[in-house]
């Protein structure tokens, strides 16, 4: 049976592409990326009302066909039939908006020309009519030579007919180009020209004006009421990341538990049953416990991108960004860190200049992911004395909250060396389009929420499930011989690597247990605080009793100085094996990746000594 | 005095007026800002807007620029020539 017929999206950012393909597509969605390049491949199955099954194809949103930049480039190859391993599209559906012609009809003129059977969904016709413009799809139709069908995508308005349209058109067959690549480069301006005389011809404008748009930037814009409602609505967002995530954290760690009891009881005792336990069920779980935190927190990303604010955070942000040499663009990216540098590294996507990109990929891990948490809390509870340094404010919490500026501080400092020096190059613009606030989609939204939580447990299912099966090896052999004095493991390869590492790293403080508990935290940072339980053979059967025991023995054995060097140490080190894994996706190679490795681990060090040595001048 | 002889750049352009594009300076623009400006819309002839500042010193600004509102910084501003509208 031949494949079903591809259809392919196009048009400008903002023009409602994903809502349209959601409407087209339904759940029935495919996620994934084009070999080499960092650009998203997102395909979905769509049944025409004959029940003929027809490939969609959602490309990047783009302002043009001219290759400049990794999303452009695909669109231009896809379109032409010249990316590998993708089909010639029978057909494209360009979509417009309908309250800005001028601007989306200019790129649709240069998507026509290439010659597919086209249709164009004009959509945002609503938006149209509330801003005082009547648009005649008829003479628009007639003006570009293809049919132009009236939609809102958001209310699922005009999809029967847009359905019936591509239909007619994606036959299956094979297509031929009729259109030249000359067209592609024409002048943006003659092309624009062109375009806004179409408009100009197909609309009647009765009193042009966005009244809620420009009553909403009025506030969200506004020089002290803008910055103070970007603080709030992240205030209020990192509250939510914590304080809503701990009753479903807690099922799922519950969850594994259970499920590690039932594979104890199922098998015989053995070296399989230790490795499914200990190792693979244990490990996937200590990552799998941070999913409820990163769908929060992408809820609010997905909430402030749907709505539109997302770009007005990055407009408020771009003066202070610039100062260390990057664009308000990279806010975004770096906001997500906090959840986990993977989401925030994989959100650089949306910067175009490569520079500007590299940099904040080099910069994410700096900011305090939320696997670093349970490390903190250990140390501070163990150390750090819970009394008020000034009424209402507690010296434990301003010691986290000097933690998480230290992170912050030192990836600004980062940025602005890096800008300087092996990132140099010429200041990246601030040039983006504001698009009109917009209720966001609930449906749109959890689509986007779905997609994101399979991306997470299927990078749990593979990369981290098999790092932290070998972590578990290395750190349970060799067992040790019987009627051992020591620790398991003290015995084991890692007990060994540790030895090796003591020497490097008891200058800033560290003893051989912190050695230890460092390896197993490549895989996950807060294993760091199992690890620790390990070495110290803590025994104890529920977590809490674990960690208050573990608090009571960490206060015997570190000094003062040795545990905050600790914590200087996790707010710099590169420590977790599935961002350096991420990073060296998106960089395309080691030798970022490298690069990175090598200078926060110079950084963790240096601070881990710094903070030691000064605790110890100053008699801590 | 002959209106059409007013002309004044876009980033020092008073935060809520307005007019009509009525040159570019291509060359002071790198070829990628260039590109980026005429995608966005800017041309002569086109009506702009300047509606917003940033909060912290003087970058970025945000106009309407046709349909669209646009932000950007005041070295790619500093192109934009701006007079008054000519339809009205």
């Amino acid at each position: 049976m031949n494949p079903a017929p591809l259809v392919a999206l196009a048009g400008n950012p903002n023009a409602g592409k994903s809502a349209l393909f959601n409407a087209l597509t339904g759940a029935r969605q495919k996620v994934g990326n084009y070999p080499g390049v960092t650009v998203e491949r997102k395909s979905g199955r769509m049944a025409l009302a004959d029940g003929r099954p027809v490939e969609m194809l959602d490309l990047p949103g783009t302002y043009s066909l001219e290759p400049s930049s990794p999303d452009e480039a695909v669109t231009h190859d896809v379109l032409l039939g010249k990316q590998p391993g993708e089909r010639l599209p029978s057909a494209l559906l360009i979509v417009i908006d309908a309250t800005n012609l001028d601007n989306h009809l200019r790129f649709a003129l240069q998507l026509i020309a290439l010659g597919l059977p086209t249709v164009v969904a004009l959509n945002m016709i609503d938006m149209a009519a509330r801003d005082g413009l009547s648009i005649d799809a008829a003479k628009l139709s007639a003006a570009l030579g293809v049919p132009v069908i009236p939609t809102v995508a958001v209310r699922r308005k005009g999809i029967e007919e847009l359905k019936a349209a591509i239909g007619m058109l994606a036959t299956g067959g094979p297509v031929r180009l009729s259109g030249t690549d000359a067209v592609i480069h024409e002048d943006i301006v003659t092309l624009q020209r062109r375009a806004r005389v179409i408009a100009v011809a197909a609309t009647t404008e009765e009193n042009f004006r966005r009244r809620w748009s420009h009553r909403a930037d009025a506030v969200a814009l506004h020089p002290i009421i803008g910055p103070a409602l970007l603080a709030t609505i992240l205030f209020v967002m990192f509250q939510a990341v914590f304080a809503w995530s701990a009753m479903p954290v807690d099922m799922i760690d519950s969850g594994f538990q259970q499920l590690q009891a039932a594979v104890t009881a199922a098998m015989p005792p053995g070296f399989l049953r230790s490795l499914i336990v200990e190792g693979l069920i244990a490990g996937v779980g200590a990552v799998i416990v941070f999913l409820p935190q990163i769908l929060i927190l992408f809820l609010f990303i997905l909430m402030l991108e749907a709505s539109g604010y997302m770009v007005r955070a990055a407009f408020i942000m771009d003066h202070l960004m610039s100062r260390v040499g990057l664009s308000g663009r990279a806010f975004i990216p770096l906001l997500s860190s906090f959840a986990c540098a993977i989401p925030g590294i994989m959100a650089t996507r949306t910067i175009d200049d490569p520079k500007d990109r590299l940099t904040t990929i080099l910069i994410a891990p700096l900011m305090t992911c939320s696997a670093r948490l349970p490390v903190y809390a250990v140390i501070i509870a163990a150390f750090i004395p819970a009394r008020d340094v000034a009424p209402g404010v507690g010296l434990q919490g301003l010691v986290l909250f000097g933690l998480y500026a230290a992170g912050v501080g030192g990836a600004m400092l980062a940025a602005l060396i890096l800008r300087r020096t092996v990132t140099k190059g010429p200041p990246p613009g601030f040039m983006m389009e504001m698009p009109r606030y917009q209720m966001p989609i609930l449906r749109d939204v959890a689509l986007g929420l779905w997609q994101r939580a399979m991306i997470f447990l299927r990078r749990a299912g593979t990369i981290i499930a098999a790092t932290t099966m070998v972590l578990w090896l290395l750190v349970s052999y060799p067992k040790p011989p019987v009627g051992n004095a020591l620790p398991a493991i003290d015995y084991s390869i890692a007990g060994r690597i540790a030895n090796g590492m003591e020497p490097v790293l008891r200058p800033i403080g560290f003893t051989r247990d912190m050695a230890l508990a460092l390896i197993p935290a490549m895989a996950a940072r807060e294993v760091a605080v199992s690890a620790l339980a390990t070495v110290y053979a803590v025994d104890a059967s529920d977590e809490s009793a674990q960690q208050r025991s573990l608090v009571d023995r960490l206060h015997g054995r570190w000094s003062l100085p040795t545990a905050l060097a600790f914590l200087a140490w996790f707010v710099f080190a590169p420590q977790c094996i599935s961002t350096i894994a991420v990073v060296r996706r998106e960089t395309n190679g080691w030798k970022w990746t490298g690069f990175m490795l090598g200078y926060l681990f110079a950084l963790a060090y240096l601070a881990a000594g710094a903070t030691y040595w000064a605790a110890i001048a100053l008699g801590l | 005095m002959d209106l059409n002889t007013i002309r004044i750049t876009l980033d020092k352009l008073p935060l809520g007026s307005g007019g009509e594009i009525v040159d570019v300076d291509w060359a002071i623009l790198s070829d990628k800002d260039g590109r980026r400006l005429r995608e966005l819309g800017v041309d002569e002839g086109v009506s702009v807007e300047k509606l917003h500042k940033g909060p912290f010193g003087i970058d970025p600004i945000a106009c309407r620029i046709g349909r669209m509102t646009v932000a950007l910084r005041s070295a790619q501003a500093a192109a934009i020539g701006v007079g008054p509208r000519r339809n009205q």
